[in-house]
């Protein structure tokens, strides 16, 4: 076994096991070695839950009411607009690091959007309709993320050219398109003889054995420091490395390893990755909870650009949210649920330096229901287009299939 | 199809046992959850106030150190102070699988899962976190077999639940402690908002944001005091009456039995029932219950006026609950719980006292399946899809963890030719067994039972 890789001694046993048929036909199994993507661009797609305020994210602090509204978080001497962007909007302190950025041109933002969903406001269903790509919810059919959609309107699409990347799961990427799921503190290490059975008990459950095909090829990936992929372990190495990854494990939960981890499957085959970061819901004392969302998002960022290098260039990050949150503090130095807000684009292939907007402004008049930012244009439409430049989707594809019912609209040119 | 023992163990209980039988009927089901509580009473969990007084002091000490910070003897208080709140935490999760093991009544700690998730708490301070265990302990667990009323008014005024969801801070606008703050404090909308939204009426339902607002300003004064003892804090109430669904409560001085008439009222609500009737199903019989089944559910809940061992007679009458197929996948809990008690594992072996080993043998694998204990990311608390916990990285959590806990635990493992058995009961099939005996060693051959669809699924 010293030769040959791991896959193809996993390729091997699942033939040996007279499995082969339908799993050498999975593309679960076969894109570690052949991937082929249809396209150089790549894309990352990060989920921002809880909603974000993408008023303290990306301040207007050039609007009259945007100093009262927010005075409750101001500390005693802080200016609302000292990370000045363009004379009217300010990088919240959060974002600082990514500063640098937006002086090279490689980060913007899109403001006062939102999905079409109105005034329940509750997360779950925010961030359902967010991932499906649909108008509302409600839509039974609609199973799927437009992620996904979007992978099965391309052909050449393997699983390897798309990532879900994390401990949980996406509706986003969800659907019939073939995807890779993994996380950088996975690890399965199993004698061959346990691999074998454990491939032979899963076998008639599909949800199982597509599951157990993926985890034992993308295993390999996240080996075990020391150990030879191509060893074979005997029980008592085999515990000893599950131990190990186990023990491993501990303290890899801050995100920028799930960064550091896109960055390198970006670097090979993988042309799209996705994966949500937690903690934008700030009902209470948001000046706190808010730095240390937005200063997670700053170092996945970077340790995106780090990782990417000259890939960087071909790169476009967004980072989106289910809903903006209210124009005004609430009575606890936070803000409630709200409607319109903000997206993030980075990377070297995007057109930065600028917040694009249809400003709708901050009077009470101009509030959506005199309280929440009003969403001048669905953050679809963006989207739509960027995946319409980056991988040249037609227009009818994206409003029928992707996002069906949405209005492209004119294009905001949002890369390079 | 109807009652089946084996299926009653692994569908509504914790599993198969290879000492305790497996219920003998509903009826017997029933009387044991409506008995006394016979598994708190051997595995007990401490009071909430237990840790929260633990937590006060952590912050007393951390207080001191942060203002001498030279002071070595301070910073070793501080973390024993730390430890001990971990400490206190992992024991209580020690007691949650040590009832999965040894319960006679593996019904009610489904139950209370159940239910402990439904009003999902989790405090917002790391340190604290553990406290949900005890949260559940004292709030739902004794109402598990009640009314959802009394459940409802528990969960909703429990200093858990206010900390959670910010309530201890929302003030109406208008109300005097609003005032002497210049209305720099007001009005928070968590709590009611989640209330409509998760744990009465379900995000369907005909509500509107006019009802969250109203509600939220019926909902101030619920708070608690330093020690978290709860406290309704009449300064912080808005004065006047408020409308939830067209329904006017309070208008005098304001008194807690305006908030709790609203409860019950919502508790009452047929949306409600519809709301708690799918979820349960879907909770028990898999992620697209029969349409039978939920609304023969709902009847009962209205018919009983929301009376759970109504409800739950209602699902183990149903011939759509005794399916004999395995459609459900359990979750992380269940499946360390039932692999516990397919081992027999006593009480000792679950090593409560020694933190390290907790982490090692639950904690951290917990989290790697993706159910870090006590740390839901949202009030919406764990998801019910299987597809969410099988995934790629989940499952080879799953396995790792089944391949190596059990001997570790215990250091030596039953013949799995006999383990098969044991643990699947009439699930076992020919391939597993076929497995069970291949495999090189015991302990790969009581993993690969473990890891197995017919041990997942339930």
């Amino acid at each position: 076994m010293t030769a040959r890789s791991s896959l193809s001694r996993r390729r091997f046993l699942a033939q040996s096991l007279g499995l082969g048929c339908s799993l050498a036909a999975s593309p679960l199994v076969t894109p570690l070695t052949f991937a082929s993507a249809p396209w150089d661009h790549r894309l990352v797609v990060i989920i921002l839950r809880g909603g974000l305020d993408g008023l303290d994210a990306v301040r207007p602090y050039g609007a009259p009411e945007f100093a009262e509204y927010r005075a409750p978080f101001l500390q005693p001497g802080e200016v609302p607009g000292e990370l000045d962007l363009d004379g009217y909007f300010a990088l919240g302190p959060g974002l600082a690091p990514l500063m640098p950025l937006w002086r090279a041109g490689e980060l913007g933002f899109i403001h006062a959007v939102s999905t079409p969903y109105r005034n329940k406001r509750s997360h779950f269903d925010g961030q359902d309709i967010l991932e499906a790509g649909t108008g509302s919810t409600g839509v039974e059919s609609v199973r799927d993320g437009w992620l996904n959609r979007m992978l099965q309107a391309v052909p050449g699409v393997e699983a390897e050219t798309a990532y879900v990347i994390g401990r949980g799961t996406m509706l986003l990427a969800r659907g019939a398109a073939p995807v890779a799921d993994w996380s950088p503190d996975a690890s399965l290490s199993l004698s061959p003889q346990a691999e074998r059975l454990i491939e032979m008990v899963m076998h008639d459950d599909p949800l199982f054995r597509d599951a157990t095909t993926e985890a034992l090829s993308l295993s390999g990936l996240a080996f075990a420091d020391g150990m030879e992929e191509d060893d074979p372990l005997d029980t008592g190495e085999m515990m000893e490395a599950m131990q190990a990854n186990m023990m491993a494990a501990r303290g890899k939960d801050n995100t920028a390893e799930i960064a550091r981890f896109a960055a390198e499957r970006l670097r090979g085959d993988t042309r799209i990755a996705t994966y949500s970061l937690n903690g934008f819901d700030t009902h209470f004392r948001q000046e706190r909870t808010i730095g240390k969302a937005l200063g997670t998002l700053a170092e996945n960022i970077l340790a995106l650009r780090e990782g990417l290098g000259p890939v960087w260039q071909k790169t476009s990050v967004v980072a989106m949210t289910e809903f903006g949150r209210t124009a005004r503090a609430n009575g606890t130095k936070g803000t409630d649920h709200g409607t319109g807000g903000a997206m993030l684009l980075a990377g070297g292939a995007v057109r930065g330096g600028r917040v694009i907007a249809e400003w709708p402004g901050l009077s009470e008049a101009d509030l959506y229901e005199r309280r929440d930012l009003m969403p001048t244009r669905d953050l679809r439409a963006h989207t739509g287009w960027l995946l319409r430049t980056l991988f040249g989707l037609e227009r009818g594809v994206i409003e029928t299939k992707i996002f069906p019912g949405l209005d492209l609209g004119a294009d905001p040119g949002l890369l390079l | 199809m109807g009652f089946d023992a084996e299926l009653a163990a692994i569908r509504f209980g914790t599993g198969l046992s290879p000492r305790i039988a497996a219920p003998r009927s509903a009826e017997e089901m029933l009387s044991s959850l409506t008995g006394p509580d016979k598994a708190a009473n051997a595995f007990p969990i401490p009071s909430f106030a237990s840790q929260t007084a633990a937590f006060n002091e952590m912050r007393e000490l951390r207080k001191y150190y942060r203002q001498n910070q030279t002071d070595a003897d301070a910073k070793k208080a501080v973390r024993r102070a730390y430890r001990e709140l971990r400490q206190q935490g992992a024991h209580a999760t020690a007691q949650v699988l040590r009832r999965r093991a040894q319960t006679e009544d593996g019904f009610r700690e489904r139950l209370t899962a159940f239910w402990a998730d439904h009003f999902t708490a989790v405090a917002p301070d790391k340190r604290l976190r553990p406290a949900q265990t005890h949260y559940v302990e004292e709030a739902i667990r004794p109402h598990v077999a009640g009314n959802f009323s009394e459940m409802l008014r528990a969960a909703t005024t429990h200093p858990m639940m206010l900390l959670f969801l910010n309530q201890n801070a929302s003030m109406g606008e208008n109300s005097r402690a609003a005032k002497n703050r210049k209305g720099k404090q007001g009005l928070n909308e968590n709590l009611a908002r989640e209330l409509l939204e998760l744990h009465t009426l379900g995000v369907g339902a005909n509500y509107t944001q006019t009802d969250v607002r109203q509600l939220a300003e019926l909902l101030t004064g619920l708070s608690f005091d330093r020690d978290f003892i709860f406290m309704f804090k009449m300064n912080f109430t808005e004065p006047g009456a408020e409308t939830v669904l067209s329904r006017s409560y309070g208008g005098g001085t304001p008194r807690i039995e305006d908030i709790h008439a609203a409860l019950d009222d919502l508790a009452r609500h047929p949306a409600t029932a519809r709301h708690i009737a799918g979820k349960l199903a879907m909770h028990f019989t898999g992620d697209t219950p029969d349409p039978g089944l939920v609304s023969a559910m709902e009847a009962a809940y209205l018919r009983s006026d929301g009376h759970l061992p109504d409800v739950y007679a209602t699902l183990l009458d149903h011939p759509a609950a005794w399916s004999p197929e395995l459609t459900n996948v359990k979750q992380p809990i269940d499946f360390m719980g039932s692999t516990l008690r397919a081992l027999d594992i006593s009480a000792k072996y679950v090593p409560s006292g020694n933190l390290k080993k907790m982490r090692e043998f639950f904690l951290l694998p917990l989290e790697l399946m993706g159910q870090n204990w006590a740390t839901q990311l949202g009030p919406d608390g764990w998801p019910e899809e299987d597809d969410i916990w099988i995934t790629p990285q989940r499952l080879a959590a799953r396995m790792q963890w089944a391949m190596i806990t059990p001997f570790r635990i215990l250091g030596a493992l039953p013949d799995p030719r006999e383990f098969v058995e044991v643990a699947l009961g009439r699930y076992a099939n020919e391939t597993v067994r076929f497995a069970a005996r291949a495999a090189e060693t015991r302990p790969e051959g009581v993993g690969i039972v473990l890891a197995s669809p017919a041990f997942q699924r339930m």
